[in-house]
C-alpha cells in the first residue's frame, strides 16, 4: 500500500512540481483552444501555442529566480 | 519518408536520454543497497519491478492503440508539456546555480548508510545467499518509482503516431542496457554522467514533442508539417540557453 501511495505521489510529481507553471500551461492551452476552435483566429495555431508556452516558462523562471534570490539561506538547501 | 526521419530520430533520442537519467538514478540506489545488504535480494527486487513495469507497458500500450488519435495526442501532449517544462525549468535553475545539482555520490553515501542502519543483514549472520526483505523492498521501490517515469516517457513519446512506440521502446531499452553494463563494470555510481546537461536536453526534447502533440490534438496548423518538431527543438534550446544567463544576471541584481 505504501509503495502504491509512493508511486501515485511520484506520478503526480512527474507533471506538477511548481503548481503555478502547470496552471499557466493548462490555462494557455484553454485560451489557444478558444482562439482557434471557437473564434477561428487567422494565424498559424502551432506558432501561437509555442510562443505562449515560451512566455509561460520565461515568466515562471523570472518569478522563481526572484523568489530564490530573496531567500539566500534557502539556496542550495534542496534539489532532488 | 521525411516525416519518418523527423519522428524516428527524435523519438529514439528523447526516450534514450530521458531513460538514461532515470536509470542512472535507480542504479545509484541499487548499488548502495546491493553492496551493503547482498546482491541476490537487491537484484530480485529490481527484476520484479521491471517485470511489473513491462506488463504495465503492454496493457497500456494495447489500450492506447484503441483510443482516438487526436484525443490521445492532446492528452499525451499536455502531459508531455507539463513533464518537459518541469524538467527544463529545473535544469535552467540548476545551470544558473540557483538550486543545487543532483549529486549521485551523495545519494549513494546516504543510501549506503541507510541500508547499513536498517535491520542489518550481518546481524542475523546472513549474507548474499539469503533473502533480505529490506534489500528487496528498497530496490523494488526505486525501480518502480524511476521506472514509472520511463514507462510514461515511452508511452508518451510513442503515442503520437502509428508505429512510434517501437523506436521509443528501443531508446529506453538501449538506455537500460548501457546503464546496466556500466554499473556491472564500474560497480559505483555513475557520477560522471552530466545529469543536468542531460535533463536540460531531455526537457527541451519533451517540451518540443508535447507542444507538437498538443497542436496536432487540437488540429492546429504547423508550418513545415512534421519538420516543425525540429524547429520546436531549436526554439526551446535557444530559449533555455538564453534563460540560463538571464536568470544568473537577474539573481545577481535581485
Amino acid at each position: 500500500m505504501q509503495t502504491l501511495k509512493a508511486v501515485l505521489r511520484e506520478v503526480t510529481g512527474l507533471f506538477v512540481d511548481d503548481g503555478s507553471l502547470a496552471f499557466a500551461v493548462i490555462v494557455w492551452i484553454g485560451i489557444v483552444w478558444l482562439m482557434f476552435k471557437r473564434f477561428h483566429v487567422p494565424f498559424p495555431g502551432g506558432n501561437v501555442l509555442m510562443i505562449g508556452f515560451c512566455a509561460v516558462l520565461i515568466g515562471n523562471l523570472i518569478q522563481s529566480t526572484r523568489r530564490i534570490s530573496r531567500k539566500p539561506k534557502d539556496r542550495f538547501r534542496s534539489g532532488a | 519518408m521525411e516525416t519518418n526521419w523527423a519522428h524516428l530520430g527524435t523519438s529514439i533520442g528523447a526516450s534514450f536520454l530521458a531513460s538514461l537519467v532515470e536509470c542512472v538514478e535507480a542504479l545509484t540506489v541499487i548499488l548502495a543497497v546491493g553492496s551493503v545488504r547482498g546482491w541476490r535480494s537487491a537484484l530480485a527486487g529490481c527484476a520484479a519491478a521491471v517485470g511489473i513495469l513491462f506488463v504495465i507497458v503492454l496493457i497500456l500500450g494495447r489500450a492506447l492503440l484503441r483510443a482516438p488519435l487526436h484525443a490521445l495526442q492532446l492528452v499525451v501532449g499536455i502531459l508531455l508539456v507539463l513533464f518537459g517544462l518541469r524538467w527544463l525549468r529545473k535544469a535552467i535553475l540548476r545551470a544558473a546555480t540557483l538550486i543545487p545539482f543532483h549529486d549521485e555520490v551523495t545519494v549513494f553515501e546516504k543510501n549506503t548508510a541507510l541500508a547499513s542502519s536498517t535491520g542489518s543483514n550481518s546481524d542475523t549472520g546472513s549474507n548474499s545467499d539469503t533473502w533480505d526483505k529490506v534489500a528487496f523492498a528498497s530496490t523494488f521501490n526505486i525501480t518502480m518509482l524511476e521506472g514509472t517515469e520511463v514507462v510514461f516517457i515511452v508511452i508518451a513519446v510513442g503515442a503520437g503516431g502509428t508505429g512510434m512506440s517501437i523506436p521509443a521502446g528501443v531508446g529506453a531499452f538501449a538506455a537500460l542496457i548501457v546503464v546496466t553494463v556500466l554499473g556491472l563494470i564500474l560497480q559505483r555510481p555513475l557520477s560522471r554522467v552530466p545529469e543536468n546537461a542531460l535533463k536540460f536536453v531531455v526537457g527541451v526534447l519533451l517540451s518540443a514533442f508535447g507542444t507538437f502533440w498538443v497542436g496536432e490534438g487540437m488540429n492546429l496548423q504547423w508550418p513545415g508539417s512534421d519538420w516543425s518538431i525540429v524547429a520546436l527543438i531549436i526554439c526551446y534550446l535557444a530559449l533555455a540557453g538564453a534563460m540560463v544567463s538571464v536568470c544568473r544576471r537577474f539573481a545577481h541584481f535581485a
